[in-house]
């Protein structure tokens, strides 16, 4: 694996065989993004901030409302994540629980924050290699905090491409329920 | 939620059939109710998220629009300077850079050329500039430098832009380079401006990273000589900054109560650019 911004040392690939080059052109040309490491760095370390603010409120936010009952993974959740991944790849015809998260929500959701808090600490011992050296020397030095960072950031893009998936697979109900934090629900006994 | 909970059905008082009709119309009335109220949620959640939505969208724009301060939007370089000052009062002074076994060194590639359009002067002296206006600038030889206490460290380079590399350098302190020629200048909260000969390329540094025990005035690389390539005769090597802060081929020493110019700091990127 070889990073990104102004110079392209991250790949994935066997050897001399690139499967894939971070970046490609079109990546460049597409967002604009050629010779513009300062502009970037500069973004960087200002919005760093604003994702730990941001990432500790949701925390704290999810610990005093109650809400972590609903996203961290309990002993049934392993089970049930593999029972909707296969329904959802249809393997399975078993329809997953229809509960507020089942188990391969609470395993992506979880993960991602634990990921978030990786890219805290991946970030600051990257940025502050000397005043953090033993936390880069516990992450296995500089250049592997740095690939630990790129790969965490890999990570978020394919979150990111499920998430989308998934969301307008389930259609404009869930969708509304998202948004709105309500969502219909047929009461069979009524009928 | 509550107020989402179904209208409960009507107690059955009536004979069948009626029962039934009632049932239906008290469905059918709790669906609209139902309907009724999701819309108002829908319109007003949809709205404030379009609001948030756009108010994102408005921020990204102002602060990409404003006025350039030094290669970026003013707005980010105060949070460039922020950091800079939090970290500075922040983080113990004295910390040392990792330092590597002999083993670990690799043969460094040359990056950037600023400043080193001509050919190395053989007459080369080191300018050195004091803050008093009155006194003399000092020209110092390669033997005066070499006279201070020889250190050899292997640390690594880390590149702004991605890479790093593990190298042996050999040179004298800093901060005894300061004690030897230039005593009474090194003001705590000064700096220290760094240029090459041919004023091409030039960085500023605050005076505590300086004195770093770390910072060399370097003249051997693996147990070489310096190249040209990489800043012959005298160069920085800065451990506890980017590579950016390692000027290759010191022309001119100056200290400074007020911030140097900085070539790359100039073109967008962080003045302090340290670790």
């Amino acid at each position: 694996m070889l990073i990104y911004w102004a110079n392209d040392v991250y790949r994935v690939g066997w050897g001399s065989f690139t499967l894939f080059h971070f970046f490609p052109d079109w990546v460049y040309k597409t967002f604009h993004f050629g010779f513009r490491l300062a502009e970037g760095m500069a973004w960087h370390f200002a919005f760093a901030w604003l994702f730990a603010i941001n990432g500790v409120a949701y925390v704290a936010y999810t610990i005093v409302s109650g809400e972590w009952r609903y996203l961290v993974p309990n002993r049934n959740s392993l089970r049930e994540a593999i029972q909707v991944t296969l329904y959802d790849l249809h393997l399975s015809k078993t329809h997953p629980p229809r509960r507020k998260f089942n188990g391969a929500q609470q395993f992506a959701y979880t993960s991602i924050i634990l990921m978030g808090a990786g890219s805290l600490v991946t970030g600051l011992a990257i940025w502050k290699s000397v005043q953090f050296g033993w936390l880069a020397a516990l992450l296995g030095g500089y250049r592997a905090a740095r690939v630990e960072h790129f790969l965490l950031t890999v990570g978020y893009v394919l979150f990111f491409l499920v998430h989308i998936a998934q969301v307008i697979r389930a259609g404009w109900n869930n969708f509304r329920s998202m948004v709105t934090g309500y969502e219909v629900v047929v009461d069979e006994a009524a009928q | 939620m509550s107020d989402m909970e179904p209208v409960p059905p009507q107690a059955p008082e009536e004979p069948a059939a009626v029962d039934e009709a009632a049932a239906a119309k008290a469905a059918a009335d709790n669906d609209a109710a139902v309907d009724r109220e999701m819309a108002r949620k829908t319109r007003r959640s949809f709205l404030v998220g379009g609001i948030a939505a756009l108010a994102g969208t408005g921020a990204w724009a102002w602060l990409r629009s404003r006025r350039l301060d030094d290669g970026v939007p003013w707005p980010l370089r105060i949070g460039l300077r922020v950091n800079e000052q939090f970290w500075r009062d922040w983080t113990g002074r004295y910390r040392l850079a990792r330092t590597f076994a002999p083993s670990d060194v690799e043969s460094p590639r040359p990056n950037g050329s600023a400043g080193l359009d001509d050919d190395v002067d053989p007459d080369w002296k080191l300018a050195v500039d004091g803050i008093a206006d009155a006194e003399e600038p000092l020209s110092l030889t390669l033997a005066e430098i070499k006279a201070l206490p020889k250190i050899e460290i292997i640390t690594e380079l880390k590149c702004i832009e991605g890479w790093s590399t593990v190298v042996k350098w050999g040179g004298a302190r800093f901060q005894d380079f300061v004690a030897k020629y230039a005593p009474g200048q090194a003001n705590p909260n000064g700096y220290v401006a760094l240029e090459t000969p041919d004023r091409g390329y030039y960085v500023g540094l605050d005076m505590a990273s300086a004195l770093h025990p770390q910072t060399l005035l370097c003249y051997e690389m693996n147990d070489q000589p310096l190249t040209d390539e990489h800043g012959a005769p005298l160069r920085l090597v800065i451990p506890v900054k980017y590579g950016i802060k390692n000027l290759k081929r010191i022309g001119r020493i100056a200290f400074s109560n007020s911030r140097p110019p900085d070539y790359w700091a100039e073109r967008g990127y962080d003045y302090y650019a340290g670790f």
